[in-house]
């Protein structure tokens, strides 16, 4: 097993996202702010051993999202990402 | 999403190491396979930690679903979960979450499996929602495990595999084989995707869980295979996953 391969994906920081965001990150789709890559959130790599969660582009591992929670207020910083699209009409059962 | 309260109604061994829980979850709004519940766990001077576990049960309508643990050496919440917890007791849930790593009932496109170790858990609601929607979308799983007494539901398995090939089964030891095994202890490699996925031009959707090396080389070997990347979902988990 490679030791590099420490990270997760978007599919596990979903429901801590789910404190913010009323829709599923994981079927979101984000732009690559670095490369211009347009994946879904749930391909992204994330790691958690760091105070929050980092999100990283699966394609050239720029940060796409940080997340953490410090003194009972949660910080989101989008900015490694152009736009985040999600469907507009609610999907079934999905929440 | 709020947490809600779940009452354990059942335990039930998968291997040495492996325990399903059945969970009867209050006011749950239902899900769909391939989904994942996060499960908090709360110490008498509050600390507290949160763990994702992917739901191993059918959607269905009685507000209860399963979920199967491995027991981790040194895991923080997997030991009391699969050890110490007993039926009647409550446990914290968030949950369904998740809608990309998901199989619906509606899909009828050939289906490719593909789990490493206990990525099977979310692979096996897809199968079993599968077989119980009677959906003729054909489905095909590859297993990778490290011995045969780690393979997690093992008698259903063979009975959905029998039964007019709802779901095609290869099996791939890591490890240790039963004995008069064709093919020597090993990952997957290229020999077994071509004999144990389905071809490229049936243009598969395929759904990849396991340790993230695992997935990894996995997705590999199915893009070389000439799998269309786009068509290949992942989730990946590790002991990594220390979040509180």
């Amino acid at each position: 097993m490679s030791t590099s391969m420490n990270y997760l994906d978007g599919n596990a920081a979903a429901g801590e996202l789910s404190k913010i965001f009323a829709v599923d990150i994981t079927s979101a789709e984000g732009q690559c702010a670095n490369c211009g890559s347009k994946r879904h959130f749930a391909e992204a790599h994330l790691y958690v051993q760091c105070p929050g969660l980092v999100a990283r582009c699966a394609l050239c591992g720029h940060v796409l999202l940080r997340c953490s929670n410090i003194r009972g207020r949660v910080f989101l910083d989008l900015r490694g990402m152009t736009y985040l699209s999600v469907e507009a009409a609610p999907q079934e059962a999905s929440n | 999403m709020t947490w809600r309260s779940a009452k354990v109604v059942e335990l039930r061994d998968e291997t040495a190491t492996a325990r399903t829980i059945g969970l009867a979850v209050r006011d749950w709004p239902g899900h769909i396979a391939g989904q994942h519940v996060d499960v908090r766990l709360t110490a008498p001077d509050g600390y507290s930690a949160v763990r994702s576990y992917s739901i191993a049960s059918a959607p269905n309508s009685d507000g209860h679903i399963e979920i199967t643990v491995e027991r981790l050496p040194n895991g923080e919440v997997s030991p009391y979960l699969t050890k110490e917890l007993m039926v009647g007791d409550d446990l914290e849930l968030r949950g369904p979450i998740g809608g990309w790593f998901v199989w619906r009932r509606d899909q009828t496109e050939p289906i490719q499996l593909v789990a490493g170790g206990s990525g099977v858990v979310p692979l096996m609601a897809m199968i079993r929602s599968h077989a119980s929607a009677g959906s003729s979308a054909p489905f095909r799983l590859l297993y990778s495990v490290r011995e045969p007494g780690a393979v997690f539901y093992r008698d259903e398995l063979q009975a959905l595999s029998g039964q007019g090939n709802s779901v095609v089964i290869t099996y791939a030891y890591t490890r240790m084989t039963p004995t008069d095994w064709p093919r020597p202890a090993g990952r997957i490699d290229v020999e077994l995707i071509a004999t144990g996925t389905w071809p490229s031009n049936l243009r598969p959707t395929s759904y990849v869980c396991g340790p993230t090396s695992f997935v990894e080389h996995a997705t590999d070997l199915l893009i070389a295979a000439g799998q269309d990347r786009e068509r290949i979902r992942t989730e990946r988990f590790g002991a990594t996953g220390e979040r509180k």
